[in-house]
């Protein structure tokens, strides 16, 4: 077993906006693109009949039905929450799994990994990809290895996902820091984590859709009766006005 | 805690390249990341006009693309009949001196024998020139079944597009809706766009059948029946203006709504009342006499009678205040309660009358009108291919520009903005040209606007002179050619047979093409001992499944190993603040024998001895497609580029200069030229806009004009119809020709409504998925994980008439052909719509996927539900696109679903299936197969044995 550190002063992690995701899987690759150049994550039969290969990060979308109104669909993007309570760490029989004392990223340090899937069981939200061919389990860094790069121009010190989302759905930043924009945004639009009930309490959060229907604008007086007036009335009125 | 040491450092390249993506037709800056001259990562450019930064899921997945091992390697010559898949490799200059004999024959003799047609081409401002150097009047692109009915229904109302040739004013718009816009073009600025409105909380609607994508995170869905979208534009204007809801003042100054229509029964009856000098005018209301339309201080009387003649506005409220238009009318076709679209009705007009806004931007009008400031209405729309690919596509694109228009929001502060080189009235774009004469060009573009019936492409004895039979009477204003009639056409013989078909990235055999599988027989069959189309050649980067039908493939380079420019003469990059254009340049060396396409166009050319292409010693003028983007000329100073012209200060017009492309190639691989910002809005009409689109060579003089909510060139194939001018169209077309001609925009039910009287009720659609839209090739490691089955979505109400289960297969059939696939349930739909991905499906042995891939196995196309024809009336072969532009009216089909049990279907796999293609020879290797390990191997290695690296 592992343990988690006391408390983080810093948390950093995601905010995802639920209401803004259109999608369109451009986070997946972007994290594919960037992790695979770095930590490696392979595929396997890449085209062959079967592929599969280790995604940190993937798109998927529901439908939801709604009680007297159309049924909606929401696209839900779903990577490592990095939480507090993590139970991915404490499951961890190695010590591999771990959670970083000084930002709270939940990292896996490949050189103690096993292999043995633990901590993917114990993961409610299913975050954890065993990369078949390393034998060693992947994850969600946060792109650890770009937020403190100085390889990378300072702008550029964000994850690949966040960096990519041409809709601006995913941002970054300090959870633990009332006044930082992500926090912010946490409480401007009700920013909610993911399975609370498991106890786990997720840095990320994500942001609801808003309320979906028709709008409330009052509807429109005829100017007046073109059947009685016919069009040359319409005409006056309407023309009388400029 | 005793935390491990974390790399942080990571270096991901040793180079960063710029150049532009060509995944699809956004054509984002990229920064390529070299690692020892090899790719190790791509993202986006952040200081490029069109992405900022971002890229999508098909952009970060390029490195896949260079890499796939579907790339073809080298010339080849079909040596087995034709769909054998039986080559033979062969050098470049077999290939070439191949292709010069096969073509210049035809060129000396019958130039026509020649068809050009090209797919996803993005630089059709060379391949268009060099076709018309030929002389054949066969050239277009792919625009004919793409969305041609977006540009011109544009362009005829507006003198401009949706597409990606405006956008909205994403910093200052307050509602945006969207009809029957999927993840398609402009992709990543609309996906940026809205997320400026999701940011700022502003209203985002979305009519769409389907609700996916941009439509899911829409604030409101009006999932309407497909091909009714103009019905219910139309019913929003009836209800604006029965509510008195309309711009009146724009009306009058911005729009043909205040010129006279001719009322007298005639030849003239529904063109323009004209003056001395043939100018239409208006009636000033100040004086109550004649004035001209341009000038200045004039105060246009919208509501004149002038001698028996009433105005356009006059005619546009008596049609659209008719009952027939009523939301409570309306609503039964349209799938949308009348309460829903007389709310909508409100929401546009609160928005653009309640809450309109105004720039504090003084400006000048075409006529000398000074202006304080910049009044706009927020309102603003996108349409695309939902509406477009539909036989009232045309019309009903007309309807939304009209829509725009009376709400007084198009080209204004909140509304819809142009970017240049539009906008750009009619008369500013060439009519077609198609006269051919042996050994000699054409003496102009193919493509253009028709004004009259004069202008069609016709040959003198009244046939079609093109073999799409673009811009004839079956098709007048096809701006964009007709490429899915080609091989019809070609194969039957109508309007004649040709010789040489060539086509470049155009997958004519598979998903690009109406009615595949009939395609494929039309390949293959032949007359005699020759086949019915004698020779093919085509040009393609991949082996797709259109390689095997060709007798000469040219094999062409991947994108990030050519060069390229997207040109203010084609396609560009511009925003409504800036023209753009851009290049792309080999970041990387091809390690193939391929070469750029538009190279060995270009050496085409010069050994054919076309002009332009050749010195006056007949050796070849251009070394490279590089060589031409920076030293040819289209007319005196303009060339493809723009930027760095002349002595390299010289913006749009100047001399060629040596260092072009290396100062683009500094500058982030594109240029800006910025309208100045008394010129940001209000373009058509505002004298600065005119001035500087001058100075940039945009045009040759200004260019100001009024909206065309009445449209002369539709009246005149009206009265063609009626019976009046000298040339007319065949009896069996007029009346079609009355009905979708005209002036004003009208709806009329898509031609396919017509199958639902055979059985055939349920409307069937198609989308591209944002992660594969318009990218060539999902065989793409990555993005088929991520996309690589398709599945019919039925939605509830057929799913449980019929008992649908998960894992059943539907058996679906139309007029033209039976398909069974496997299906999902899908409750966010119209309930009589049923639609899939697109071309997720591939045929087996293509693109290098292992045979029993899910693409080639449960992966399926609609098209072979879909005939390119309409059905055979009185043996007239017809297309099924629309009566005026020959979009193809892809979303008009109609079908039938039957379940088919997953017991009754054991064999589990798509139908109709095709024999396997044969594997041409291609690069292979590609992404890396890491075969899985067993993790006891990886716990031996590292506990048992020493373990490299550990501290």
């Amino acid at each position: 077993m592992t343990a988690l550190p006391q408390a983080t002063q810093t948390k950093l992690g995601l905010v995802i906006d639920l209401d803004t995701c259109v999608g369109c899987q451009a986070c997946v690759t972007a994290c594919k693109g960037w992790n695979d150049a770095g930590i490696g994550l392979s595929d396997q039969n890449p085209y062959g009949a079967d592929p599969s290969g280790t995604f940190l990060n993937r798109v998927h979308s529901y439908q939801v039905a709604i009680p007297d109104a159309p049924a909606q669909v929401v696209t839900f993007p779903r990577s490592c929450l990095h939480c507090d309570n993590a139970p991915c760490v404490t499951v961890c029989p190695t010590g591999a799994s771990y959670k970083r004392a000084e930002d709270g990223i939940v990292l896996v340090n490949e050189d103690a990994c096993i292999g043995c899937g633990l901590c993917a069981w114990a993961c409610p939200y299913g975050a954890r990809e065993m990369d078949e061919a390393q034998g060693v389990m992947k994850k969600c860094t946060l792109c650890v290895d770009r937020i403190y790069n100085e390889t990378l121009a300072e702008e550029d010190r964000e994850p690949a996902c966040v960096r990519t989302c041409p809709t601006n759905a995913r941002h970054f930043g300090d959870l633990a820091d009332p006044d930082s924009a992500v926090s912010r945004l946490v409480a401007e639009r009700g920013g909610y984590d993911l399975m609370p009930d498991m106890g786990t309490k997720p840095t990320n959060k994500y942001l609801p859709p808003r309320k979906k229907g028709p709008g409330t604008a009052s509807p429109l007086a005829p100017l007046l009766d073109v059947k009685a007036t016919g069009i040359a009335g319409w005409l006056d009125r309407m023309l009388g006005k400029i | 805690m005793n935390q491990p040491r974390v790399e942080t450092q990571r270096e991901v390249g040793d180079e960063v390249r710029q150049t532009t993506c060509y995944m699809c037709a956004c054509r984002c800056g990229i920064n390529v990341h070299l690692k020892s001259g090899k790719v190790a990562y791509i993202d986006g450019n952040r200081d490029h006009p069109i992405n900022k930064g971002v890229l999508c899921a098909k952009g970060a997945s390029g490195i896949m693309q260079v890499t796939a091992p579907s790339r073809l390697t080298a010339p080849l010559r079909r040596v087995g009949p034709r769909g054998s898949g039986a080559f033979e490799v062969i050098t470049w200059e077999e290939a070439l001196s191949t292709a010069v004999a096969w073509m210049k024959p035809l060129r000396e003799i019958a130039p026509e024998k020649l068809a050009f047609f090209t797919g996803r081409d993005q630089s059709q401002s060379l391949t268009g020139w060099w076709a018309q150097n030929f002389g054949t009047p066969n050239y277009a692109a792919h625009g004919g079944f793409c969305s041609v009915n977006m540009a011109a229904g544009g362009i005829y109302t507006i003198g401009g597009a949706f597409w990606e040739f405006g956008q909205p004013d994403w910093e200052r718009t307050k509602l945006f809706v969207m009809f029957g816009v999927a993840e398609d073009h402009d992709s990543n600025p609309i996906k940026i766009g809205i997320g400026k409105l999701k940011a700022r909380g502003a209203r985002v609607i979305s009519v769409n059948p389907v609700r996916t994508g941009y439509s899911a995170v829409a604030d409101d869905w009006i999932g309407i029946t497909p091909g009714t979208d103009g019905l219910l534009i139309l019913s929003l204007i009836h209800c604006l203006l029965e509510a008195g809801k309309v711009d009146l003042e724009y009306l009058a100054q911005w729009t043909n709504a205040p010129l006279l229509v001719t009322e007298a029964e005639g030849a003239e009856k529904g063109l323009f009342v004209k003056n001395a000098e043939s100018q239409p005018f208006v009636i000033d209301k100040t004086t109550g006499h004649p004035a001209p339309w341009d000038g200045k201080g004039v105060q246009p009387d919208l509501g004149a009678e002038w001698q028996g003649n009433r105005t356009v506005f006059r005619h546009m409220v008596e049609e659209y205040l008719k009952p027939e238009y009523a939301p409570e009318a309306v609503a039964p076709r349209c799938g949308v309660a009348a309460g829903r679209i007389r709310a909508l009705a409100a929401e546009l007009a609160e928005v653009a009358f309640d809450h309109a806004i105004t720039l504090d931007q003084p400006w000048t009008d075409f006529r000398g009108n000074s202006h304080k400031d910049m009044p706009g209405r927020p309102v603003s729309f996108h349409a695309m291919r939902g509406i477009s690919a539909h036989s009232n596509g045309f019309q009903t694109a007309r309807a939304l520009h009209l829509l725009q228009i009376i709400l007084g929001s198009l080209e204004t502060p909140g509304g819809y903005r142009l970017k240049p080189p539009y906008p750009k009235p009619i008369e500013a774009h060439p009519t077609p040209h198609f006269v051919t004469t042996p050994g000699k060009p054409l003496t102009g573009p193919h493509l253009g606007y028709v004004r009259s019936p004069d202008d069609l492409c016709l040959l003198p004895d009244g046939s079609p002179a093109r073999i799409d039979k673009a811009f004839s009477w079956e098709n007048p204003f096809s701006a964009h050619g007709m490429m899915h009639m080609v091989i019809p056409n070609a194969h039957a013989g109508d309007p004649y047979r040709i010789d040489t078909l060539f086509l470049y990235m155009a997958n004519m055999s598979w998903n690009s093409s109406m009615n595949s599988a009939r395609v494929m027989e039309m390949l293959t069959e032949k007359d005699g001992d020759d086949y019915v189309i004698p020779r093919i050649i085509y040009s393609d980067a991949y082996a797709s499944e259109m390689v095997a039908y060709a007798d000469l493939i040219l094999p062409d380079t991947t994108y990030l190993e050519r060069h390229d420019c997207i040109s203010l003469l084609d396609r560009p990059i511009s925003e409504p603040d800036a023209a753009g254009d851009a290049i792309r340049w080999p970041v990387l060396e091809p390690d193939r024998e391929v070469r750029c396409f538009q190279s060995v166009l270009l050496d085409l050319g010069a050994r054919l001895g076309l002009p332009g292409m050749v010195n006056e010693d007949g050796t070849a003028k251009f070394k490279d497609y590089a060589d031409y983007i920076v030293n040819h000329q289209r007319r005196p100073g303009v060339g493809p580029l723009m930027g760095f012209r002349g002595n390299g200060e010289a913006e749009g017009r100047g001399a060629p200069n040596p260092d072009q492309m290396q100062r683009y190639i500094e500058n982030g691989a594109f240029y800006q030229a910025h309208v100045p910002v008394e010129a940001s809005f209000y373009k058509p009409w505002n004298a600065a806009y005119q001035d500087w689109a001058v100075r940039l060579g945009l045009y040759e003089t200004p260019q100001p004009y009024l909206f065309n909510i009445w449209s002369e060139p539709l009246r005149r194939f009206q009265l063609a119809a009626e019976g009046f001018g000298p040339r007319q169209p065949p009896d069996h077309l007029r009346d079609r020709l009355k009905q979708a001609m005209h002036p004003l925009p009208i709806w009329y039910a898509p031609f396919g409504d017509e199958d639902a009287a055979f059985g055939y009720q349920v409307h069937a659609l198609t989308q591209r998925p944002m992660d594969q839209y318009h990218s060539w090739g999902s065989q793409n490691a990555w993005l088929r994980q991520i996309k690589g089955h398709n599945y019919l979505y039925l939605p509830t109400k057929i799913w449980v008439a019929q008992g649908f289960a998960e894992g059943d297969w539907a058996r679906v059939s139309s007029r033209a052909g039976t398909i069974v696939v496997p299906v999902a349930h899908m409750a966010a739909l119209n309930e009589n719509t049923i639609w899939t991905w697109n071309a997720i499906g591939k045929r087996k042995g293509a693109w290098a996927l292992d045979e029993g891939a899910p693409e080639a196995t449960t992966g399926f196309l609609l098209n072979h539900l879909i005939s390119e024809l309409l059905p055979d009336r009185d043996g007239v072969r017809l297309s099924n696109s629309d009566p005026v532009t020959g979009q193809a009216a892809w979303f008009d089909q109609r079908v039938r679903v039957e379940r088919v049990a997953a017991k009754d279907h054991p064999r589990g796999t798509s139908e109709p299936m095709f024999e396997k293609l044969p594997d041409p020879p291609r690069a292979g290797g590609g992404r890396h197969n890491s075969s899985a390990k067993n993790w006891i191997q990886n716990y031996r290695r590292k506990f048992v044995s020493p373990v490299e690296g550990m501290e």
